[in-house]
């Protein structure tokens, strides 16, 4: 049964709607050190979906009773701008949106040393300013590289991408028609140092076969979002390297 | 089997591997996992002989014992002041580590020696485990800042605002005349006529910004020596 | 802050000067991007010194206000998420919000700078409805301005998208290639007043240090379309003459950036 104002195929002539071959990610950009008042941030672009993330803290716990004693309280809230998808959406918290906000936490939490700041939070941000599909690995991919801009200490980056099935075709990075007319789609995060997986979400139907084939995938193209991850943080910083020698020279604390 | 995957001076991302092998030693904001030292923050990698430390290029200002910095009162208790010194803790100011002077509660209030929203230079005299900091301003050169202007930088980029063996901090003072205290936590007191204080400050933030750059000290030398209006 | 920031302001304007080294009267520097956002109908992106609004506008198709049955509707909103400042909280739009949406709002309706009875599909049955999202990227001082701006402008560029008569729904994906129909172009421009010292373009610290703020709209002409004050300080006679002249000045330099 094919849903209202579902194209006729989604493959044609072996390619996908945009052109694209089955494993290919859709063109990446990374940019971190965006919004000046905030600790850390970014804004990653995947074809046409948008997010911007902004980290503030480690800072004082408001409201008190979300302290914890040993660890960081880590906030995470996901929203999309309501001008982001092609009907206008009610600015606001939404089911879909505080859930993905949840599973956001669970994909970043792994990967950062909560316990080194004790009774204090960290608040992550995620707007979503346009959508074409894989926002919240888009939103996870921005936050991992405002966290590391904010200078959080953490184990390792997270990177994620979204892999599933149209026309039944395994495909990496469904974009919008595959997504809402595919079979299935996996949003799926690791941290790329020790390939643990952080997110794993599925929604259609797969069988066991094809859901580790788009494990492997997604791990492949979580290795490449990596290096844009790594690159961008690193252009950001580049500037400080000559800064070395004094930062070195008087980092065991001159006085004045 | 020992290998060494970083250079000196690198910039390295939080889980980069830095040397696999245990006879390297993990410093500043690295780790070992197993058999492996990895970063755990953005920052530059400096290698003497086995020691491979990290050296943080952001991240909020976390007190250590000894640091002098600058606290606002934000709350004045029973026996002490609370201040927020730009960190994600809060510091003590016990009552005992106030001032040289002997304040007798029962003849005066706290509020008279520091009031809250007043500023303060301090030296950090402990962190407990559970991260409560304790300060004192009781010994010179420690005291209350009356007037001027507080701003803030980056506390990646105060040892460069300091300069070696304080060079930069007294050109900013010799050539301004104004009296300049900088904490380690980032803020930095300028007291002076308004103009001066406004120089001071934007040539403290062309260093911030410019930290990288040649001939910054000559720049900075320019800047100062502009007349004011 | 607070205790140090207000004298410290307040001496540099005695003598006509700023923290930033800018002019009392000056803009900080304007940057603008159009239609940065595919999803919206029209969109820009204003940077006002560091301070960074996003402003979208989306369209869509409704039964019309019974007081005015042929006539579009035009609805204005700000969302202040914490993103772009430290001290903003998560939740429903507080006053701030509000109060920055209906400023803006009020500059555009009165001005008539959309022509809404063009926008009128079936009298007392479908009128389009224009939606303007305001969001704050981030906050360095007047968000009113950067934000009634970036609306201008992406109310300027804004296409209208296909509307299917006969299901009677907005087709979101397909752009006509009509724009929307505009009359006027007002400006909004905002002064910061400290110990009686009136500058332009507040930035946050600045903000945090003022008495009063006064914003006003002005159109080509100089007529003005809205007028706003805030803060607990207060504006004399003689300065609301002085900043009614200067606002339509700054506002042409501002309406520059339209074309």
């Amino acid at each position: 049964m094919t849903k209202v104002g579902a194209p006729e195929k989604l493959i044609v002539n072996g390619k996908r709607l945009d052109g694209r071959k089955f494993d290919e990610l859709r063109e990446l950009k990374v940019k971190a050190g965006i919004i000046p008042n905030a600790d850390g941030s970014a804004e990653v672009t995947l074809g046409e979906t948008k997010v911007v993330a902004a980290v503030y803290g480690p800072r004082e716990v408001l409201p008190r009773h979300l302290s914890e004693p040993d660890r960081a309280y880590l906030n995470v809230i996901y929203t999309m701008i309501s001008f982001s998808t092609s009907e206008r959406v009610r600015p606001g918290p939404s089911r879909r949106s505080v859930e993905i906000s949840k599973v956001i936490k669970d994909a970043l939490a792994p990967a950062i040393f909560l316990e080194k700041y004790p009774k204090t939070k960290i608040d992550v941000y995620l707007e979503v300013t346009n959508a074409n599909a894989g926002t919240r690995t888009a939103a996870i991919n921005a936050a991992s590289v405002a966290l590391a801009d904010a200078g959080i200490e953490m184990r390792d980056l997270v990177a994620s991408v979204a892999a599933g099935k149209a026309d039944g075709e395994l495909l990496l990075d469904l974009f919008e028609p595959e997504d809402n007319f595919g079979e299935a789609d996996m949003p799926f995060a690791m941290m790329p140092r020790t390939k643990e997986i952080t997110l794993l979400q599925m929604d259609g139907e797969l069988s066991k076969d094809e859901i580790m084939r788009l494990v492997e995938m997604n791990t492949k193209a979580c290795e490449q979002i990596y290096e844009a991850q790594k690159a961008a943080l690193k252009e950001k910083f580049a500037t400080e390297k000559e800064a070395v020698q004094e930062t070195i020279e008087n980092s065991e604390g001159d006085k004045q | 089997m020992e290998k060494l995957y970083a250079n000196d001076r690198d910039v390295v991302v939080p889980g980069e591997l830095l040397a696999e092998g245990m006879e390297y030693l993990p410093a500043g904001k690295a780790f070992r996992d197993g058999e492996k030292i990895h970063a755990s923050t953005i920052g530059i990698v400096s290698i003497k002989g086995r020691v491979l430390k990290v050296i943080p290029l952001a991240g909020k200002y976390m007190p250590k014992k000894g640091d002098a910095i600058i606290g606002r009162i934000t709350n004045i208790g029973h026996s002490g002041w609370t201040l927020d010194v730009n960190s994600p803790y809060n510091a003590d100011m016990n009552i005992g580590e106030a001032t040289q002077e002997y304040i007798d509660l029962a003849r005066t209030d706290m509020s008279k020696y520091f009031d809250i929203g007043e500023y303060v230079i301090a030296e950090v005299i402990a962190i407990s485990e559970a991260k409560f900091i304790k300060i004192s301003a009781k010994h010179r050169p420690y005291r209350k800042l009356k007037g001027g202007n507080i701003i803030e930088v980056s506390p990646t980029k105060i040892p460069r605002i300091i300069g070696k063996q304080g060079s930069m901090i007294n050109l900013l003072k010799d050539m301004s005349g104004c009296d300049v205290v900088v904490g380690q936590n980032g803020w930095v007191w300028i007291k002076g006529t308004p103009e001066k204080e406004s120089l001071v400050a934007k040539a403290i933030k062309t260093i911030e910004k410019e930290s990288h750059k040649k001939g910054l000290t000559d720049k900075i030398k320019q800047m100062l020596s502009e007349v004011s209006k | 802050m607070i205790q140090t920031l207000k004298p410290f302001m307040a001496a540099l304007l005695a003598k006509q000067m700023r923290e930033d080294g800018r002019g009392v009267f000056d803009y900080r520097p304007i940057e603008i991007e159009v239609n940065p956002i595919p999803r919206a109908n029209g969109s820009a992106r204003v940077k006002i010194g560091a301070t960074e609004v996003l402003v979208g506008v989306k369209m869509d198709v409704a039964k019309p206000f019974p007081d005015t049955p042929d006539e579009g509707v035009l609805m204005v909103n700000a969302e202040l998420s914490p993103l772009a400042n430290p001290e903003f909280e998560s939740g429903p739009p507080g006053p701030a919000a509000v109060e920055l949406a209906r400023v803006v709002d009020r500059g555009i309706r009165e001005s008539h700078a959309i022509d809404v009875e063009k926008l009128c599909i079936v009298p007392k049955e479908k009128v389009w409805m224009i939606f303007v999202d305001i969001y704050p990227m981030n906050d360095d001082g007047n968000l009113l301005d950067a934000a009634a701006l970036a609306a201008m402008i992406a109310l300027k560029k804004a296409v209208i998208p296909k509307y299917d008569e006969k299901e009677g729904q907005v087709l979101h994906k397909e752009l006509t290639k009509e724009k929307l129909p505009m009359k006027a172009l007002p400006m909004l421009t905002t002064f910061g007043k400290i110990n009686g010292s009136i500058f332009v373009d507040p930035t946050r610290r600045e903000e945090k240090a003022l008495d009063s703020r006064l914003s006003i709209a002005t159109l080509e002409d100089g007529t003005v379309s809205a007028m706003q004050k805030g803060g607990f300080g207060t504006f004399t006679q003689k300065e609301i003459a002085e900043l009614l002249e200067l606002s339509a000045e700054k506002g042409k330099e501002l309406r520059k950036f339209l074309k």
